[in-house]
């Protein structure tokens, strides 16, 4: 078993006036390929430099200036492609997409439209346990980001910086298999989680490493036909992309239950409003005259090639996921929650090996990913390494510590760090088991409170009452279940 | 493949080249005395034949994942008719 079973989730309908109706969505992903240079220049990638410090004359489309393909870019689209489970095409070609914008200086934006590079994958998007979304992927290709416009900064001019332009960008392609907002939030998510796995994209919505453009059509529920659909454009979070799906999906049910039809259009969210609107059609340019870039030869790779990517691919979040179900023995939720990062899953796997996996999830989940989230930390900022909380495990294990002295003692590693084992022993924390020494202290409650055991002994559930005062008097180190024991046995119930 | 005025104009248009009303008769008659000397090569029989790409065989070149180029705003920005602080500075593009 390398991956786990799952049930497809029934599509969610939205009532209408008239009926139930149903949600058909695709997606265009433009993921920023993770690499130094551009894809056609020797120019920097990096995020947030001066205004056209990451431009070379290639970029500013400047005469003259020839195009030569980064090949890290190509591997890192084909690795990208392996991890989708898609086919690679050895034979592909790239295309001029025409259209003027100041901030695309070549006056055409080089993709892939006729021969893409990647072709048919697919997504598995986990919709709770045992339930998943199969979206198919269409194709993939590559091409040229554009450049960035600032509008704001003089009242009668545009300010244009290049850094972005000619940055190397993945176009993600999915069928229309997504069936609501929910799911489509769940489709980027996993396909963020794929690409941060193979290191091909940072994922970083934020600044723009990841976009989304939405198709979406509704189509009455049950229904196998496709309704027109519209396109909204350029959305960079999670929760836009869900509002925007459900601004337009009802938008258009209701000129529809009205009987009029949908236009084809490309309309633009405004996170402002909540709603969806027409773009401008200064915004859009309707006739691109794709051609075959004169620029540049067809791409030609080697299956050898291929080959060697796929062999280094890392083991992926499907995977991992059922391998920590079937390994570990831990839950399909907390499977999918110590996976989620590559680093997080490391770190679970460092705890877990050789130890007993549930309890290594539960601590790790709980206790780790808990407190880091509360204080907004990331895995590789935990003060917590994975061989401290490994100590932690190993003294619970042994019964030298009870699972709530392992509480403090997690806090006193978290704030001073340390070695567990010697914590336990500095600080007395040690667990007594030790029966005499434990029955010393039951007696000693016992005599001072003649009340108490009277009534203990008419109702038994005072016996917890006991419990406390014992657990109290020796610093919570105690065997719990010896406690419990003994005290049940001294006060004869 | 004629093309008409309607046509021209549109493609004047998609090309940002301004040209005058009174030229366009003149143009679209160029432009398709071109696309019909083209045309004649719809007479060859090309079925099975492989596009040719390059007259010799040849691999696209590749380049390393390397910053070879950049750095420096002032080169890029020198030819700009507009430029304030590292930006080209363009006739605003939103209303």
């Amino acid at each position: 078993m390398t991956h786990l079973d799952y049930a497809e989730p029934e599509a969610p309908v939205i009532a209408g006036v008239k009926g139930d109706w149903e949600m058909v969505i695709g997606l265009e992903v433009h993921a920023q390929i993770t690499s130094q240079a551009k894809l056609f220049s020797g120019a920097s990638t990096a995020f947030g430099a001066e205004p056209n410090a990451n431009v070379s004359f290639v970029d500013a489309g400047m005469p003259g200036m020839l195009p030569v393909v980064n090949e890290y870019c190509i591997e890192q689209a084909v690795r990208t492609g392996l991890g989708l489970k898609a086919a690679i095409n050895l034979n592909s070609a790239f295309d001029r997409k025409n259209y003027f914008y100041p901030d695309l200086p070549q006056g055409y934006q080089i993709s892939q439209l006729y021969h893409p590079l990647v072709g048919a994958g697919e997504v598995i998007v986990d919709m709770g346990p045992g339930l998943a979304r199969r979206v198919r992927i269409e194709r993939i290709h590559v091409e040229q980001d554009a450049g960035k416009s600032i509008h704001d900064m003089d009242p009668a001019l545009s300010f244009v910086d290049l850094n972005r332009t000619g940055v190397a960008l993945m176009e993600i392609v999915s069928r229309p298999d997504i069936r609501g907002p929910e799911e489509a939030a769940a489709y980027v998510t996993k396909l963020r989680q794929i690409l941060r796995y193979l290191g091909t994209c940072d994922g970083n919505m934020q600044e723009g490493s990841l976009r989304a453009d939405v198709n979406v059509s509704v189509r009455p529920a049950g229904s196998d036909a496709l309704g027109t659909r519209c396109e909204i454009k350029n959305m960079n979070s999670m929760r836009f992309i869900q509002a925007a799906i459900n601004f337009e999906a009802r938008r258009q049910i209701a000129i529809l239950e009205d009987g009029g039809s949908i236009d084809q259009e490309t309309r633009l969210f405004s996170p402002d409003r909540g709603e969806t609107r027409p773009m401008r059609s200064k915004e859009e340019a309707h006739d691109y005259r794709y051609f075959p870039c004169p620029d540049l030869l067809p791409l030609t790779i080697e299956q050898a090639w291929v080959d060697g990517i796929a062999a280094s691919l890392p083991e992926l979040p499907d995977e991992k996921k059922a391998r920590f179900v079937r390994e570990y023995g831990v839950t399909e939720y907390d499977a999918g929650v110590l996976t989620a990062e590559r680093a997080a899953a490391d770190f679970f796997e460092d705890v877990a090996r050789g130890r007993d996996g549930k309890a290594a999830a539960n601590w790790v989940v709980n206790a780790l990913f808990g407190r880091l989230n509360k204080q907004g930390l990331g895995i590789a900022d935990s003060p917590v390494t994975a061989a401290q909380l490994g100590g932690v495990l190993d003294l619970i294990a042994a019964g030298d510590i009870s699972g709530k002295i392992a509480k403090d003692l997690f806090e006193i590693l978290w704030a001073e760090g340390g070695d567990p084992a010697a914590i336990v022993d500095t600080r007395g924390m040690r667990q007594v088991t030790d029966e005499a020494a434990i029955e010393a202290v039951i007696d000693q409650v016992i005599a001072d409170n003649p009340a108490q055991v009277e009534k203990a002994r008419v109702n038994p559930k005072l016996a917890g009452w006991f419990v406390g005062q014992v657990m109290k008097a020796t610093g919570g180190k105690a065997n719990p279940q010896a406690v419990n024991t003994l005290v049940a046995r001294k006060l004869g119930l | 493949m004629a093309i008409d005025e309607a046509t021209a104009r549109r493609v004047a248009h998609l090309a940002r080249i301004a040209v005058d009303e009174a030229d366009l008769p003149a143009l679209a008659a160029e432009l398709s005395g071109i696309l019909s000397f083209v045309e004649e090569l719809e007479a060859v029989d090309v079925e099975g034949v492989e596009p040719m790409t390059a007259v010799s065989p040849m691999r696209l070149k590749r380049r390393p994942d390397a910053v070879t180029a950049g750095g420096d705003p002032a080169p890029v920005l020198a030819n700009a008719p507009d430029a304030r602080e590292g930006f080209f500075a363009v006739p605003k593009v939103v209303e």
